[in-house]
């Protein structure tokens, strides 16, 4: 058995510990973030995003490079994608009116290289739609965050919310700091994957909080430290279990989805292991914060009565 | 909760074979049935085309209203016996200086609700244009500047106006190319969003829609006076030719246009067909005109500029202007579908071709099929007999989410095949929450019946609140996402549900079936 753990892990022991080394690495995150910003795909930044495959397999990235470079197209980034002679382009400039824009491009580039180019992906944002689109991403989050945090309200007390929540955050600020700082590109699928660990990340903390109120309400000599170690190491088992067959699909998704998938499925990897750690290291010591006791619930039965 | 009413399973297993039934349509070629004809359509992403956002930039035509609007306005205030000074237009506002006496005179005519230049919407109780006054100071103590500018309902039924022309001129244009179902909605009060599946090669579509196709005959003007004329490039050319601003006809008077070989003049040329209207007036035109060069003019280039020969009276023509057989057919079509009230900007555009495409479709596939296996086999590993019904339970739910997006005949992007893989790994969250919950019930309780009873009881909140947590998300980014992460969003979220459904409905009878027939024997989980 992989996960055969010992049922009574003291993890408040560790809860100040790897506290003060999340507070470190959120900080480390916003600083990385504010100094070297976030590498904005085409979708919010816009631009022209082209992935090309060439003919020859002696092509190499300079010569991509410098042939865009001769055509004035400003800002260019060229790098590998996916397969051998897969590249991926993206250039500063839009011009999406000109219908010619796309084929003087494939010429020129097709002439400098001596052999023909084949564009199996264009896309061509332009800095109205780029902005909307931010604007939206940013907004879904949020608008994720919030609905989180009230929707735990209504079925646990403020105390659980509050708990939740800066754990969501946490997640979010880390994975999204770890982005930046490995200039890993920012596209709408990856806030598509930020909002599906705020999902996820949710889903694990719910389990355990379900849990702990479920043992305040038999123990009622218990402290909260113990109760959330109890708690905690009653839904262990499930809460690895479940990250593994998640892992599983994710990893399988990353290695053999191909190139467009990868930032997705990295997101979504980075996103479920610090969601299951912060389910358990962030979101459940809050509780022990806010020295939550059985009183909590009991108030929250006879509200409802 | 290990107890199922004859109906309750009934209802249950007919849900199954139903959506079973729909999920298995797709593998199935078979178009002449409608009720199998629903089918999950792929996303441009999966299948290759394009994508395109246009702008309408209504701009050009809103001045090109008040410009008549100030024709009229100039009109209506003789009849009134108005006295205005200094009427112009400037920034999409009519201004003119008015005695302040007359201001309450302006006033009646302005809203009057029969009056012929601001109309009067029921619907909105509003008008048409606004206007405000302004006082011009101490060096015209007597007089008030008038501003005149559309309301903002006026605005929004102009913009309205134009944005329906151009999504029917749109329409025509796209139709005529003859791409297999393209789709054109209008997006909010100023966009047309155009998806070409299968094409690969967006530029003709561009081509023409870039292009507002409005059409003139205007004389070549041997006077060189600005008001009067202009000077107009050739298409293609940096040659420049004077013509007469006043239009001798415009392509509205069209009522057909072909590409033809001209065999005399070894030519490719346009050739077209006027109505009655337009033959008269060019007809009159061409007669009056003879020796006289006759400039065709579209979206201000010059086309060609022919000599009339001979008085064209029958309302047939042709254009000649260094056409390809190719640049010909594209320009018939434009004349052939009218102008558009106003130019169009592209500004965003997404093509994939239909090769990547498919390697997409290969490589969501194969993820697909290895996480499903790493993933049974990780269940089968840790919960053997019981992870044969968790195993059963996600095969059922891969078909049923599969049913339902052919029901909702639902658009598969490459995100949303991760959206599929994605639920393959959670799905088995309810099952694992149930069966931990039963192994420690297992601890304490010593009938298997009532350990898996309060198992199922027990692990419902959980299971109910973590995976509406997942839901909202997947809501939200429904709702804001865009295109391939729409269909992530669809996926995530309808496979919630099946999920749902299956560990508590279709996993809990299995069980149930196991531990009614182990009853009595040591289950070990």
């Amino acid at each position: 058995m992989i996960f055969k753990v010992s049922k009574d892990i003291k993890f408040s022991y560790f809860y100040k510990k790897l506290n003060i080394l999340s507070s470190i690495l959120i900080i480390f995150s916003i600083l990385v973030l504010l100094f070297k910003g976030l590498n904005l795909g085409v979708d919010f930044k816009g631009g022209t995003l082209i992935e090309l495959r060439t003919e020859s397999s002696i092509t190499t990235i300079a010569e991509i490079r410098q042939s865009f470079l001769q055509m004035n197209l400003g800002d260019v980034a060229v790098k590998k994608f996916g397969k051998e002679n897969d590249y991926l382009v993206k250039i500063e400039i839009t011009k999406s009116n000109d219908e010619n824009f796309i084929k003087s491009i494939n010429d020129k580039l097709s002439a400098d290289l001596g052999s023909a180019v084949d564009f199996r992906r264009v896309e061509n944002v332009g800095p109205k739609v780029s902005k909307e689109l931010l604007r939206a991403g940013l907004l879904a989050i949020s608008l994720s965050l919030a609905a989180m945090l009230f929707y735990i309200w209504i079925r646990f007390e403020w105390q659980f919310s509050l708990g939740a929540v800066i754990a969501l955050i946490h997640d979010v600020i880390i994975t999204v700091g770890i982005f930046s700082f490995l200039a890993y590109e920012v596209n709408l699928s990856i806030v598509a994957a930020v909002l599906t660990i705020v999902g996820y990340s949710m889903n694990d903390t719910v389990v355990i909080f379900d849990r702990i109120r479920e043992n305040l309400k038999k123990y009622s000599k218990m402290s909260i430290t113990e109760i959330s170690d109890l708690s905690t190491n009653q839904t262990l088992s499930r809460t690895l279990i479940t990250s593994v067959t998640t892992l599983l699909a994710l990893f399988s998704i990353y290695i053999f989805g191909g190139a467009i998938l990868k930032g997705f499925s990295f997101a979504m990897i980075l996103g479920v292991i610090i969601g299951t750690y912060s389910s358990i290291f962030i979101a459940t010591p809050v509780l022990n914060y806010t020295k939550v006791n059985q009183k909590t619930i009991l108030k929250e039965n006879t509200e409802n009565n | 909760m290990l107890y199922f009413s004859k109906l309750k399973l009934v209802t249950i297993y007919f849900i199954i074979v139903f959506l079973s039934l729909f999920s298995f349509v797709n593998f199935i070629e078979n178009e002449d049935n409608i009720l199998l004809s629903k089918k999950v359509n792929l996303g441009l992403d999966l299948q290759g085309g394009s994508y395109l956002l246009l702008e309408v930039d209504s701009q050009p035509a809103i001045k090109q209203k008040l410009q008549n609007k100030l024709l009229n306005l100039r009109k209506a205030l003789k009849n009134e016996k108005i006295k205005y000074k200094n009427l112009r237009l400037q920034n999409e506002t009519i201004n003119f200086q008015l005695s302040e006496n007359d201001i309450q005179r302006f006033d009646d005519f302005f809203l009057n609700k029969e009056n012929s230049i601001n109309a009067y919407y029921n619907r909105y109780r509003s008008y048409e244009m606004d206007y405000f006054t302004t006082d011009l100071g101490a060096s015209f103590p007597t007089k008030d500047l008038v501003t005149i500018t559309y309301s903002k309902f006026g605005l929004i039924e102009l913009k309205n106006s134009i944005l329906d022309d151009s999504l029917e001129i749109v329409r025509r244009r796209v139709d005529e190319v003859g791409t297999k179902e393209p789709t054109i909605l209008r997006r909010g009060n100023d966009r047309i969003l155009i998806e070409l599946p299968g094409l690969d090669d967006p530029n003709r579509i561009k081509n023409l829609l870039g292009k507002t196709a409005n059409l003139t005959f205007r004389l070549i003007s041997e006077e060189e006076d600005d008001f009067g004329s202009e000077l107009l490039f050739f298409e293609d050319d940096t040659t420049q030719l004077r013509v007469s601003k006043r239009v001798v006809m415009s392509g509205d008077n069209l009522t057909n246009a072909r590409p033809r070989f001209d065999n005399l003049n070894n030519e490719t040329v346009v050739s077209f067909t006027l109505d009655r209207v337009g033959a008269k007036k060019f007809g009159r035109v061409t007669t009056k005109n003879i020796g006289k060069k006759l400039a065709i003019i579209m979206d201000n280039k010059i086309i060609s500029a022919p000599v009339i020969r001979d008085a064209i009276l029958g309302g047939n023509g042709q254009i000649s202007g260094n056409f390809t057989f190719q640049s010909a057919t594209d320009f018939a079509l434009l004349l052939r579908s009218g102008a558009l009230p106003a130019p169009l900007n592209i500004i965003e555009e997404r093509t994939v071709g239909p090769d990547l495409g498919e390697d997409s479709i290969k490589a969501g596939a194969i993820s697909l099929v290895i996480g499903f296996l790493l993933v049974i086999g990780y269940m089968l590993f840790k919960y053997k007999l019981l992870g044969i019904i968790a195993d059963l339970a996600l095969i059922v739910n891969l078909i049923l989410l599969l049913g339902i997006l052919t029901i909702l005949e639902a658009t598969l992007t490459l995100p949303g095949i991760a959206g599929i893989i994605l639920t393959v790994g959670m799905a088995v969250d309810a099952n694992v929450l149930i069966f931990e919950r039963i192994k420690e019930e297992m601890k304490t309780e010593k009938s298997n019946i009532h350990a898996f009873d309060m198992g199922y009881k027990k692990a419902q909140s959980a299971i109910l609140d973590a995976n509406i947590t997942t839901l909202i998300s997947a809501i939200i980014l429904f709702f804001l996402g865009s295109g391939p992460v729409k269909g992530f969003a669809v996926t995530l979220g309808i496979g919630i549900c099946t999920t749902l459904f299956c560990a508590y409905f279709f996993a809990r009878h299995l069980s149930s079936i196991y531990v009614m027939k182990n009853k009595d024997k040591q289950i070990i989980i």
